[in-house]
C-alpha cells in the first residue's frame, strides 16, 4: 500500500521512527507536531534527503479547529490520507490521591480526545475510497495498569476499545483500525524516569532491555503494509515480553 | 434548485457514493430494505448530501429518512431555508 501516512507527534520518539519507516516504506509522509518545529524539521529534512517525500504540519491534536485545519492543509497539499497513525502523547504521573483535574483532563485530551478527533477525521475520505488503515499507539500501561499513571493508562485504554469499536464500524469498508501497545521505548519519555526506574523496569522484562523507537515502528510498519489487510480489532503488544 | 434536479443529483450521489444500481432508484425505494443499505451507508449519503448541496442535517432529522423520496423532501426542505 502507498499514499499519503499522517503520524501525530512525529518530531521525536516512537512518532519519528515511524514517520522515518513509513517514508522508506514509499508513503509520503506529513510530520505533525505540537510545538518542537525545529525537531520536527529534522525529520522531514531526513526523509527528504533519502530521497522521500514529507511534510511538517503543526497542530495541538486535541484541539478540534486544529485538526480541522491540519487535515485541510494535507489534503490540499498531498491528497487524501490513507494511513493515519495517532500517536501523539504525554504523560503527567502522579499517585491517583494527589492528581489534579487538571492533570487527569491533559492527559486524557492530548492521548485520547485527539485520537477521537483525528480518526474521525480521517475516515471520511477513506470510507470514500473504501480502503485505509487507523494505527492508534496505545501503550502496556493501558493494558496491564501502572500505579502512577491512572490518567494515562486509561486514555491508553480508551484508545483500545475506540480500536475495536472502530474497526468494527468500518470494516465493511475495507478500513483497519488497529492498536500497537508499547513496553518500556528508549525514549525521552523513558528518559525523564532516570536511570533506577528504567533500571528496574528492564528487570522485569524477558528481554532484558528497553525497546528502541524503530523496534515499534516495524509493527507500524507491517499493519500498514499489504501483508496485515486481515488484521483489525486488534492490539499488538511490543513490550520485550513484560507484560507476560 | 427544482424538484427533479433534486432528484436526479439524489440518483447520481447514490450511485457514485454508494455505488448502487441506477434502476433500482425510485422514489419510494427504502434505505434498508429495498436497497440494502446499511447504517454507516446512510451516513455516507448524508455526507454527500451535505457536501453537494450545501445544507446541513442533523442526526436526529436523519434517523426518520426510510425512503429516497423523504430524503429529497429534506433537502427540499433544507434548501428552502
Amino acid at each position: 500500500m502507498t499514499g499519503v501516512a499522517l503520524v501525530t507527534g512525529a518530531s521525536r520518539g516512537i512518532g519519528r521512527a515511524v514517520a522515518l519507516k513509513l517514508a522508506s516504506d514509499g508513503f509520503a509522509v506529513v510530520v505533525n507536531y505540537a510545538s518542537n518545529s525545529a525537531k520536527a524539521d529534522e525529520v522531514v529534512a531526513q526523509i527528504r534527503g533519502a530521497g522521500g517525500k514529507a511534510i511538517a504540519v503543526q497542530a495541538d491534536v486535541g484541539d478540534q479547529d486544529a485538526v480541522s485545519a491540519m487535515f485541510e492543509v494535507v489534503t490540499e497539499q498531498l491528497g487524501p490520507i490513507t494511513v493515519l497513525v495517532n500517536n501523539a502523547g504525554i504523560t503527567d504521573d502522579g499517585l491517583l490521591l494527589r492528581m489534579s483535574v487538571d492533570q487527569w483532563d491533559r492527559v486524557i485530551t492530548t492521548n485520547l480526545r485527539s485520537v477521537y478527533l483525528c480518526t474521525k477525521a480521517a475516515l471520511r475520505s477513506m470510507i470514500r475510497a473504501k480502503a485505509g488503515r487507523v494505527i492508534n499507539i496505545s501503550s502496556v500501561s493501558g493494558v496491564s495498569g501502572n500505579a502512577g499513571q491512572a490518567n494515562y493508562a486509561a486514555s491508553k485504554a480508551g484508545v483500545i476499545g475506540f480500536t475495536k469499536s472502530t474497526a468494527k464500524e468500518v470494516g465493511s469498508r475495507g478500513i483497519t483500525v488497529n492498536a500497537v501497545a508499547p513496553g518500556f521505548i528508549s525514549t525521552d519519555m523513558t528518559d525523564a524516569l532516570g536511570d533506577e526506574v528504567t533500571g528496574a523496569a528492564a528487570a522485569q522484562i524477558s528481554l532484558g532491555r528497553l525497546g528502541s523507537p524503530e523496534e515499534v515502528a516495524s509493527v507500524v510498519g507491517y499493519l500498514a503494509s499489504d501483508g496485515a489487510s486481515y488484521i483489525t480489532g486488534q492490539t499488538i503488544v511490543v513490550d520485550g515480553g513484560l507484560a507476560l | 434548485m427544482e424538484r427533479t434536479d433534486i432528484e436526479a443529483k439524489m440518483k447520481e450521489l447514490l450511485v457514485e457514493e454508494l455505488g448502487l444500481d441506477a434502476d433500482k432508484i425510485t422514489m419510494s425505494a427504502t434505505f434498508e430494505e429495498d436497497l440494502e443499505v446499511d447504517s454507516l451507508g446512510v451516513v455516507e449519503l448524508l455526507m454527500a448530501l451535505e457536501d453537494n448541496f450545501g445544507v446541513q442535517i442533523p442526526d436526529e432529522e436523519a434517523e426518520s429518512l426510510i425512503t429516497v423520496g423523504e430524503a429529497v423532501d429534506l433537502v427540499e426542505q433544507k434548501l428552502k431555508g
